[in-house]
């Protein structure tokens, strides 16, 4: 294996295995930790495809802000902290269950049916990503780029309104 | 690529200094531990209740203005870079683009979001 | 990546942690003299000539205190909170030019880990995991306190992220780079960014204090209201990752500020002779943590509100303002408006 391959493969374990430790804990913070642990592990993953733009910038906003803003939601609610007595599951698991496997098959089924294009040389690696992405706002992207601020508006404006209704 | 993989080697070896400290420290230092010293520190007394108290919503409402304009300030970084090469019309599409997420914070001022109470 | 490339980053890598290590033992000298200077007392003067072994000294004590741990606590968070603190905070320092290419061995070896093409960014990045040190460290102690102090925290670094982000975004725009090398290269012949972007610098200037939790922001660890915060519940080496934490961030920061603003190690003849550029660095990086210093001694702590006021009704509208401002005055620049520049 090249270093790249068992770069990705711990990747993969520490985003699958954070995932699994996430869904099985019984305390909602340390699952939340876990959750970043996955953040993290999917960070590492956009690094080794050649976007490292990305990947920072799930760090920066995935982890940064999306998962504080996770905590404190965690922090402000009372007793969800994590009681070691309460059920692990409630009576819909086994809708759940059938949910989940149905949706797991139509991945799996997705993912051996495609045609994965391989690349000759590894993975492309695109210099001076952030460059071109601040071009493609400009021209190519400008309306998508607009419209991001006008959701990210209704969205400060909507967590407002309900953060404050108490 | 290679400078990931830098920072990669640097974060390996970097890891490795708090952690040795760490076991350096175990390996040398003595351990007694009895129930008064492991208990929690409240100077002197028991805690009481629970630890985890129930906190401010406002600590709630900073966080969520943040994720917005922490995503607007990433948006703004392509943009900035590629400023030089763009000239007056990114300047116009940032204005509008900063100047909708102006009136948000302003929203949130008004409402006194921003005020800690 | 042949073997003498893996040998260079290895090599550079230990010296960056070593210099780190030692900046760390010494900064803490430093504060104490200068503080007790500055409070017309002495310091600590007996260990060596001038106190200068006291951080040996200190750190061999460390070593040998008894390490508790509260029988109430999240055992494995408890250890991971303070390399959580440590980590980031040396990482940062992987992107910081510390002086033009050397050539040794017949190598040309630039005087920085990482030339990243957005190291800013990377940065900002290792800023936001750098809260986390503090929320594991006041979730695992199971202690009011330190979840106060860590809950505090957490929010006051989120506060002034953001005017530090948009900050150096001003600057980001002048130089047309993302990269810390890039950035030191622009302000050759003396065209330091301290000059083009006064406003942004001082926002930089009041937002690392907040980021790195200095007095006078350092309610985190209000040692009046909060014992000493997050790390109420910590002793031994643990105790120490969280001062070693601080330090090297507070010495990262300074790394990252000098590049931005001061022309990095950007001086005269630095670039015929590479060790004055280190010396240049060295200089500027000592007057940030002499900074530092003298804040401490100087100002008052601020109140929990003053603190989200200044940082929300304040710097966060001021560094929007120098962006829009910096925007206006790069077009003029490029369209001739001013004729001179």
């Amino acid at each position: 294996m090249t270093a790249e391959q068992v770069v990705f493969v711990l990747a993969a374990v520490v985003t699958l295995g954070s995932a699994l430790g996430m869904v099985t804990t019984r305390s909602v913070f340390v699952g939340a930790l876990w959750m970043i642990a996955v953040f993290g592990g999917v960070a590492a993953l956009f690094i080794l495809l050649g976007a490292g733009f990305l990947g920072i910038v799930q760090i920066l906003v995935y982890i940064g802000a999306i998962a504080v803003l996770i905590l404190f939601a965690i922090m402000l609610t009372p007793r969800v902290m994590g009681d070691p007595n309460a059920p692990r599951y409630n009576r819909q698991w086994p809708l759940v269950a059938v949910m989940a496997s149905a949706l797991a098959s139509l991945l799996v089924a997705l993912v051996l049916r495609t045609d994965w294009p391989l690349a000759q040389e590894g993975a492309p690696t695109i210099t001076g990503f952030a460059v071109e992405l601040g071009k493609g706002f400009m021209t190519t992207y400008i309306l998508p780029f607009e419209v991001a601020s006008v959701l990210l508006l209704v969205a400060l404006i909507g967590a407002i309104v309900i953060a404050r209704e108490e | 690529m290679k400078p990931y993989a830098v920072i990669g080697a640097f974060l390996v070896i970097g890891l490795l200094l708090p952690l040795m400290t760490v076991m350096a420290a175990t390996l040398l230092s003595p351990r007694k531990p009895n129930p008064i010293k492991q208990d929690i520190y409240e100077c002197g007394l028991k805690t009481v209740g629970e630890t985890w108290v129930q906190f401010k919503v406002q600590y709630y409402i900073y966080a969520l203005i943040f994720v917005v304009f922490d995503i607007e300030v990433v948006f703004l970084y392509p943009w900035a870079v590629a400023y030089n090469q763009l000239g007056l019309f990114a300047l116009v599409e940032m204005l509008i683009f900063a100047g909708i997420l102006l009136a948000g914070l302003l929203y949130a001022w008004r409402k006194g979001a921003l005020s800690w109470v | 990546m042949g073997t003498a490339d893996f040998v260079e980053i290895v090599v550079k890598s230990l010296v960056i942690i070593w210099a780190l290590l030692t900046g760390f033992a010494y900064m803490t000298w430093f504060e104490r003299r200068v503080i007790a200077r500055l409070q017309s007392r002495v310091g600590p003067n007996r260990v060596g000539p001038s106190g200068l072994l006291q951080p040996l000294a200190d750190g061999v004590k460390l070593m040998f205190k008894e390490d508790i741990v509260p029988a109430e606590a999240d055992r494995a968070l408890y250890l991971l909170a303070p390399l959580v603190a440590v980590v980031p905070a040396i990482m940062a320092f992987a992107i910081v030019p510390v002086g033009p290419s050397v050539t040794l061995f017949g190598r040309t070896i630039p005087l920085h880990l990482a030339d990243m093409n957005i190291a800013l960014l990377y940065f900002l990045g290792l800023g936001s995991l750098g809260v986390y040190g503090v929320v594991l460290a006041g979730w695992a102690s199971n202690n009011k306190y330190a979840l106060l102090g860590g809950l505090r925290a957490s929010a006051q670094m989120i506060s002034y992220e953001l005017a530090m982000g948009l900050a150096v975004l001003s600057v980001v725009m002048l130089a047309g780079s993302l990269s810390l090398v890039d950035i030191v290269n622009a302000q050759a012949g003396g065209r330091w960014f301290i000059l083009l972007q006064p406003v942004a610098f001082l926002i930089f200037l009041v937002t690392m204090i907040a980021e790195t939790k200095r007095a006078p922001f350092d309610l985190p660890e209000a040692e009046q209201e909060l014992v000493a915060g997050f790390h109420t519940e910590y002793s031994g080496m643990k105790f120490a990752l969280f001062f070693m934490g601080e330090y090297i961030a507070m010495i990262a920061i300074s790394g990252v500020a000098v590049s931005l603003f001061l022309g990095g190690w950007r001086g005269p003849f630095a670039e015929q002779v590479p060790i004055l550029g280190v010396l240049y660095f060295f200089v500027k990086l000592v007057a940030f943590l002499f900074f530092f210093v003298w804040l401490r001694a100087t100002l008052p702590r601020l109140r929990y509100d003053r603190l989200m006021h200044l940082g929300w009704k304040v710097l966060l509208p001021l560094s929007l303002a120098n962006v829009v401002v910096t925007a206006l005055a790069v077009v003029a620049r490029d369209t001739g408006f001013f004729g001179l520049w």
